[in-house]
Formats: structure tokens, C-alpha cells, sequence
């Protein structure tokens, strides 16, 4: 009995431990509604580069077969694509953090500089988003609208003339490569660093994280501090 | 949670991130639409360039890897059905039937006794691939029809696959041209089941999805019946340069 109630109370203990290390170092990233977003979008574009690889590569092509369902899947996975960032426009805390991305300050040209003469992230001049994360976030945005122009052009082709197709075609597979490109290097920036993928899976990040990896993140102008509660309740 | 009071790494300190900065992601999104739009109204001109120039870097590539870039060159693999039918020496069959006096089946060893044809030309996909000198070899549909005597009323053959799934169509006329095949060799070796083998049809003048694959039946029939992608909105007479809305050369 002794040892049960031993065992329990450490596990007790261990709990307090953990919730306590969680409330001193824990770090509001994101709400929920941005970890929804990205997960949806996640989703979204997997399905849609996975369908993409089925219809382009023929080893792949020849295993699934069924070319009008995985041309249809493709096309509406695509198309949806901007659904789950124009319901995110509903959050205060997702307008913020794009607001965040969109513009760059005087450190994040520092940041592209001193990578491009170091080869190395420097975590110095980073804000909530790096440079980096806000060009990926640019160019995914630009990605997907320019996907859908072309990939509409392609879906009706009545619509349009013929060279208008073929430049359609021309400008989607070539994109599809370097979005391709750039999305294992998203992924695999992503495996490096299992306390960004936390902050997106729970929306807390260490303190310890933020100051080395985003030292100049002032979390709270006053609306997402209310956005932040708001997600609370 | 207490956990997610809002106090940033060093808050109280000014916020660096505070002001309008540089809209540089407006920029880059704007950026990336222009250079779409340019895209769309030279990429025709410019692909056709860069097919030429991967046709013959993909020639000497021993990697293969130029044949995945677009336009690379080779054939892409289409398929509607499930998976890859297989059949063969003993169990493959081309029936010939509808409006004929004789209706009849082919084996493989049958149709190789028959008079054979070889074709070279280009293959043109209505996707826009084209892969240039494909050798077919085959009997000619013709041949099939001669035989198997086509009866009064007929204008039209509708082509069956043993996948299951695809059709195709080709008026009479169409079907009696000197370049239109039962084709059992691509490239002078077996047409393998990937590519429609044992035995596919070859519409030499025609755009590629009316070279139907894994070719099982041939029914005469009194009118056209559209085939499997002519439902999706393909031509029916899908003769390569003046149908789909498309230009390309010739290939026959």
C-alpha cells in the first residue's frame, strides 16, 4: 500500500512539476484558430501535391490509375485551398499575425543579408516571424492564387484560347516543381525544430525557444492580447 | 492557463516589429501574379522551346531525370481504371463483332499471321506531350474489317477495352485509312501493359486518347458512339491540328 501511495504521490508531484514547468515557460504563439488554419491548410495541400504527383509522375501514375478521380480530387483540393485562410480572417489573432508577415523591418533585411553571407539563420534578427517565414508565407499566398488562375484556365478550357492553355500548363508545372522544392524545405526546417512544431500543434512554445529563436517577438499590442483571451473562454 | 499571459521574451522593451515596415509580402504576392500572367501569354512559345531542348538532353540523360521535368520528353502514363490490366499469349482475345457477316476472335498468334504494317511517326497527347518516331507495328484495321465483312447500315466501329472502363469511336471512313492499326509492337518489341499491350489501337492521325489501350472488342455499329473521355468534352474526330481547339503539326 505504502508503495502505491508512493508511487502515487510522485506522479502527483511529477504532474505539479510539469504544470508548473509548463506555466513558467509555456508561450502563447498561436490560437487555436491559427493552429486550425494551418492544419486545415496542411491537409488541403497534401492531398492536392499528392493528387499533383499521381496525374505527373508515371511510376507513381501507373500504381494509382484512376486518372478522372485524381484529376477531380486535385482540382477541388486546389481550388479550396484559400478556404481555411479567409476563415481565419475571422480571428483578430490570424489578421495579426498575417499583418506580421506581410511587412518587413530594418532587422529582417539583416536576417536575408546575413544569410545569404553566412548560409546560417541568424536568430538575432528575428521577430514573431523571421524573414524567412515571411517570404514563405508571401510566396505561398501568391502560390496558391497563381495555382488556381492557371489550374481554372486548364479546368475550363472553353473558356480561353489555346495559348492561353499552354501558357497556363507551362507556368503550373513549373511552379508545381519549385512549390514542390520549397515545401520540403518548409518540412524539413520543420523536422529540425520540434518546439516550432509544438507551437503549432498546441500553440505554446517555450520561453526559453522564443528568446532564441524570435528574440525580438513582443507578444501584446492590446488587440491580441484580446484576441488571446477570447480564445480562452 | 496562466500559462499564456501575453509576456513576450522582453516585454516592455519597444516593439521592433511596431510601425508599417515594408509591405514586402504584398510585393512578392503582386510579384508573383505578374510574373504568372507574363507566364501564360509566353509560355506557349517558351515550352516549345524548352521541348526541343529536353527532347534532346533527355536523349543523352542515362538518369532519366529530364523526363520528369515538364516536357521532358516520353510518354506519360494515363490510365481511367484501377490498375494496370494484364493479359497474354493464352488468355488474350480481340473480338470483332456487331454489324459483320462473320463475326470473330483473334488470338495474339492469329493476329501476328495476319499482312503486318509498321508505322513511324510522332505521337501527339492532347495534353501537349509529343514524342517524335514511335514505331507501331500491327494489322491494319482494314484488314479486320475486310474479313469479317461489314454489313449494310454500318458507318461506324466502337472499340472496347479489357480494363473495363475506356471507349472509343471511329467512323468507318476514319477506321479504313492506310495509318490506322491493331498495334502489337511499339518500338519494334511487344507493346508492354503499361503502354495498352498486348494490343492497342494505333490512330496514327489522330490525338493519342483515340489510341485506345488493352483494345478487346471492335463492334461495327449503324452510328457513332462517343467514347470514354468524348464524355468529358474531347472531340470525337480527334484528328491531330484541327480538333481540341489545338494547332499542333501533323503526325500523320
Amino acid at each position: 500500500m505504502t508503495s502505491t501511495d508512493g508511487w502515487a504521490g510522485r506522479t502527483a508531484a511529477m504532474m505539479t512539476r510539469l504544470h508548473e514547468s509548463r506555466a513558467v515557460t509555456g508561450l502563447r504563439r498561436f490560437t487555436r484558430a491559427e493552429t486550425w488554419v494551418h492544419r486545415t491548410l496542411n491537409c488541403l495541400m497534401a492531398v492536392c501535391v499528392f493528387t499533383a504527383a499521381c496525374l505527373y509522375f508515371p511510376p507513381l501514375a501507373e500504381i494509382v490509375g484512376r486518372r478522372r478521380l485524381v484529376v477531380t480530387v486535385h482540382e477541388w483540393s486546389g481550388i479550396l485551398l484559400p478556404v481555411p485562410i479567409l476563415a481565419g480572417l475571422v480571428s483578430r489573432a490570424f489578421r495579426a499575425d498575417t499583418g506580421r508577415l506581410g511587412r518587413f523591418f530594418p532587422h529582417d533585411w539583416r536576417w536575408l543579408r546575413a544569410l545569404l553571407r553566412t548560409r546560417r539563420r541568424q536568430p538575432e534578427f528575428a521577430g514573431k516571424f523571421n524573414a524567412g517565414q515571411k517570404l514563405f508565407a508571401a510566396f505561398v499566398t501568391g502560390t496558391i492564387l497563381v495555382m488556381i488562375g492557371t489550374g481554372l484556365l486548364m479546368w475550363f478550357p472553353r473558356l480561353s484560347p489555346l495559348v492561353w492553355r499552354t501558357g497556363a500548363t507551362f507556368v503550373h508545372d513549373w511552379l508545381a516543381l519549385l512549390v514542390g522544392v520549397v515545401i520540403t524545405g518548409h518540412v524539413w526546417l520543420a523536422t529540425k525544430d520540434p518546439e516550432a512544431r509544438r507551437g503549432l500543434r498546441t500553440g505554446h512554445v517555450p520561453r526559453w525557444w522564443a528568446r532564441e529563436e524570435h528574440p525580438l517577438w513582443r507578444a501584446g499590442t492590446g488587440e491580441e492580447r484580446a484576441a488571446d483571451e477570447t480564445q480562452q473562454h | 492557463m496562466h500559462s499564456s499571459t501575453p509576456a513576450a521574451p522582453s516585454a516592455g522593451e519597444p516593439d521592433p516589429e511596431r510601425g508599417r515596415g515594408t509591405p514586402v509580402g504584398r510585393r512578392v504576392v503582386l510579384g508573383m501574379l505578374g510574373l504568372g500572367a507574363a507566364g501564360v501569354a509566353v509560355g506557349g512559345s517558351v515550352q516549345g522551346t524548352l521541348d526541343n531542348v529536353l527532347a534532346s538532353v533527355s536523349a543523352k540523360d542515362p538518369t532519366g531525370v529530364t523526363g520528369l521535368l515538364p516536357g521532358g520528353g516520353g510518354f506519360r502514363f494515363y490510365s481511367v481504371s484501377d490498375s494496370i490490366p494484364h493479359r497474354g499469349e493464352t488468355d488474350y482475345r480481340l473480338r470483332v463483332d456487331g454489324l459483320v457477316d462473320r463475326p470473330g476472335s483473334y488470338r495474339l498468334s492469329d493476329l501476328r499471321t495476319l499482312p503486318q504494317t509498321r508505322l513511324v511517326r510522332d505521337v501527339q497527347c492532347v495534353t501537349g506531350w509529343r514524342v517524335p518516331h514511335t514505331a507501331f507495328s500491327g494489322v491494319l484495321l482494314s484488314t479486320l474489317l475486310d474479313a469479317a465483312g461489314i454489313r449494310a447500315g454500318a458507318t461506324a466501329l466502337r472499340f472496347t477495352c479489357f480494363d473495363g472502363v475506356y471507349t472509343e469511336s471511329l467512323t468507318l471512313d476514319q477506321a479504313r485509312r492506310p495509318d490506322m492499326l491493331v498495334a502489337h509492337t511499339m518500338n519494334d518489341k511487344p507493346v508492354t501493359a503499361a503502354h495498352g499491350g498486348p494490343v492497342r489501337l494505333y490512330a496514327a492521325p489522330m490525338y493519342f486518347y483515340k489510341s485506345a489501350k488493352w483494345l478487346s472488342g471492335i463492334t461495327v455499329t449503324k452510328d457513332v458512339q462517343p467514347g470514354y473521355w468524348e464524355h468529358y468534352g474531347y472531340d470525337v474526330d480527334g484528328w491531330v491540328g484541327r480538333s481540341n481547339g489545338r494547332h499542333d503539326d501533323p503526325t500523320s
